[in-house]
């Protein structure tokens, strides 16, 4: 068993592109800047180094050139190597979404399970730090929309790294989702990969249940401690992966607790979290005592002021509210 | 914006410079204040291509810009106090607080927005040119972008379509020579970039975009074509920015030495020794009138930091059309 190392997020992302680059001869990684930016590893540092490890052949700076990238990388992972492509934001990907929707998550079902595609798109969604309307969607409903497409949605260090060891091994299209305002967490990495759709307990309870991810992970886990104040135990599961996601988790926990809240930053209508609730009532109304709440992102684009950007973002308060209804 | 007449027009464009570029050196100062949300990209060392190419419009005509766009947006008329408000997200903001840097838009005077996708603009004012066709005005519209975002595939699109349908749209191709970090010469094989523009029948020219005359001149002549109905034009302008690409910037992709031979070209110092040879201007009279400009910026500056923060319930204001 490897020893355990408290690191930031992208110092775990990194560790992991090093393990992955090394474990897979035929891995290569390419992006916009992720030689040449900040201290030479991209915006949010994650590739630092690679280049000087692994050579200009496996470590490609490309031009700002989205929708050919990504409709190339899709063919490539055809042809035998493993491409892990970072873009920068996420909200950039709609201009290659062709590449991703009609080609990548297509190719193994259209030409009757010929083709591997074993692609990673590692990207970063999410709010906080004022990049405004089109640097801060949370678009992984609309990857875990789409047949053919892995998403992920790592919300710790530690999952990070094994989450990103994973996709990498995978055979099919994964989108790696990042959070821009969780670079800096820090937390215990294992260095152990992490398999897809196995949810992780994040607290334990009795009171009430609470599926999050990622920022709203975080906000509930620090719900988690004022209500606990109160009295009331909540019980956070972290899905780590929307598809395949782990439905006998989210069972077994309201077996328990007999009530539900589903958080996250995307937009909450037409939300994943509506997919949980969903599956949880068609599945198991019978473990349910009170309407399963939802806690998500306003319909509306992010603005850029913080006063207007923290009004559209879920927050721990909000959180608490929600447990407070179902349980009310 | 005024048009820019024989007379007036050194003076003019070398007013609208200084003041933008007074303007721009202030973003980091206010960056580092910690006044300034997610990211913005100053441009100083460009003026002279916003500067040109604004004095060959007027109000009625379009402008779709760049992250980098506070030049653009300014010298195409946009109120210094209400952009900086923009930039600060503030209530007094051109969108009240919701765009910040890279989203500033104002209606009445054509600015179609700064943009946070790198290319959109030049999609976006080709969409403006069309609507100028099927309305029959007389309105033009040009598209600023970079090196960087003439490796984007909206490019080729769009001038295929406009060249087809000779539409009103200049295309500003500012060569900074860098798309964040990434060499221009690195990212592309063919380095006169104005083949592009030939490739699908769009007259293209080169110029430098440091010589305020050069782009005035340059972009009139494409305004004229637009206006008579003769298509598109691409411009091609040879420029340099001075500082990083964002606050923050480590820089480690170009050298000190480099940037300083750069500004040995500046476009406003040129310009300033231009005019006080041609005995237009002292330097005694233009060291007065800069110190006016400089007091109209921190008037701006002082105005936008004396706005208020947007109410938390506009978040919810503007999503859709009233009644919608
Ligand atoms: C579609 C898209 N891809 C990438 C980015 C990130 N990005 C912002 S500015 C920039 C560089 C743009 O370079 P260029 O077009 O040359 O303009 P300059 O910054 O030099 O003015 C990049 C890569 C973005 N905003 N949008």
């Amino acid at each position: 068993m490897a020893e355990t190392k408290d690191l930031v997020t992208w110092r775990a992302l990194n560790a992991a592109m090093h393990d992955i680059m090394t474990e897979f001869p035929e891995s290569f990684t390419l992006g916009e800047d992720i030689t040449t930016w900040g201290t030479g590893g991209g915006t949010y540092g994650v590739t630092r180094g690679l280049k000087k490890t692994f050579g200009a052949e496996r470590v490609l700076d490309t031009p700002i050139s989205e929708e050919v990238l990504l409709a190339a990388v899709s063919a490539a992972a055809t042809r035998g190597v493993r491409p892990i492509l970072e873009i920068m934001y996420s909200d950039f990907s709609f201009l290659g979404f062709d590449g991703i929707i009609n080609q990548a998550a297509k190719a193994r079902y259209m030409f009757g399970g010929q083709f591997d595609t074993p692609l990673v798109i590692r990207t970063n969604g999410g709010s906080g730090i004022g990049k405004a309307a089109q640097h801060s969607q949370s678009l992984e409903t609309l990857f875990a929309h789409i047949p053919g497409l892995e998403v992920v949605v790592p919300g710790t260090p530690g999952d990070a790294y094994g989450l990103l060891r994973t996709a990498a091994k995978s055979d099919n299209p994964t989108i790696f989702l990042e959070h821009k305002n969780m670079y800096y967490d820090k937390g215990p990495v294992d260095f152990q990969p992490v398999p897809f759709g196995q949810a992780r307990i994040a607290r334990e309870g009795q009171h009430a249940t609470i599926v999050a991810t990622q920022q709203i992970l975080n906000y509930s886990l620090a719900a988690a401690e004022e209500l606990a104040a109160e009295g009331i135990e909540v019980e956070i599961i972290d899905p780590r992966t929307l598809y395949p996601f782990d439905m006998d988790a989210v069972y077994a926990s309201v077996g328990k607790t007999r009530h539900l809240v589903v958080g996250h930053e995307a937009v909450r209508d037409y939300g994943w979290g509506a997919e949980f609730v969903a599956q949880t009532v068609e599945a198991a109304w019978d473990k349910l005592d009170a309407a399963p709440v939802r806690v998500g992102g306003a319909r509306t684009p992010i603005p850029y002021a913080q006063t207007l950007e923290a009004a559209v973002i879920p927050s721990k308060d909000d959180i608490i509210a929600a447990v407070k209804k179902t349980l009310a | 914006m005024a048009q820019y007449t024989a007379a007036e027009q050194g003076l003019a464009g070398l007013e609208l410079m200084a003041k933008i570029r007074e303007f721009e050196r202030r973003m980091p100062l206010l960056s580092d204040e910690g006044l300034i949300r997610g990211s913005t990209h100053p441009s100083l060392g460009m003026e002279a291509i916003a500067v040109g190419v604004s004095l060959a419009l007027t109000d009625e005509d379009a402008i779709a810009s760049t992250h980098r766009g506070h030049a653009h947006t300014l010298a195409k008329g946009a109120d210094f106090g209400r952009t900086m408000a923009e930039i600060l997200g503030r209530a007094d903001g051109y969108c009240g607080g919701k765009g910040g840097s890279m989203h500033i838009g104002v209606k009445e005077i054509g600015v179609l927005g700064t943009n946070g996708i790198v290319g959109a603009g030049i999609g976006i004012a080709t969409g403006a040119a069309l609507a100028s066709k099927i309305k029959g005005d007389k309105a033009v519209a040009v598209s600023y972008f970079g090196d960087g975002a003439s490796n984007q595939g909206v490019l080729a699109e769009a001038f295929n379509l406009a060249a087809i349908w000779k539409l009103p749209v200049i295309f500003v191709l500012e060569n900074n020579h860098y798309a964040q970090s990434s060499a221009v010469e690195e990212m592309v094989a063919q380095p006169d970039l104005s083949k592009r523009g030939e490739a699908y029948g769009v007259p293209s020219f080169n110029g430098d975009g440091m010589n305020l005359q050069e782009v005035f001149e340059l972009a009139t002549a494409a305004v004229e074509r637009a206006r008579a109905g003769e298509g598109p034009t691409l411009l091609v302008l040879e420029t340099y920015r001075y500082l990083g690409h964002m606050a923050g910037d480590t820089e480690i992709y170009r050298t000190k030495d480099e940037v300083e031979q750069a500004k040995e070209n500046d476009p406003i110092e040129k310009l300033l020794a231009q005019l006080i040879e041609q005995g237009v201007i002292t330097a005694e009279q233009w060291e007065a009138r800069r110190n006016e400009l400089f007091a109209e910026v921190e008037e701006a500056e002082q105005f936008a930091r004396n706005s208020p923060f947007p109410e938390a319930a506009e978040a919810f204001t503007d999503v859709y059309a009233k009644g919608a």
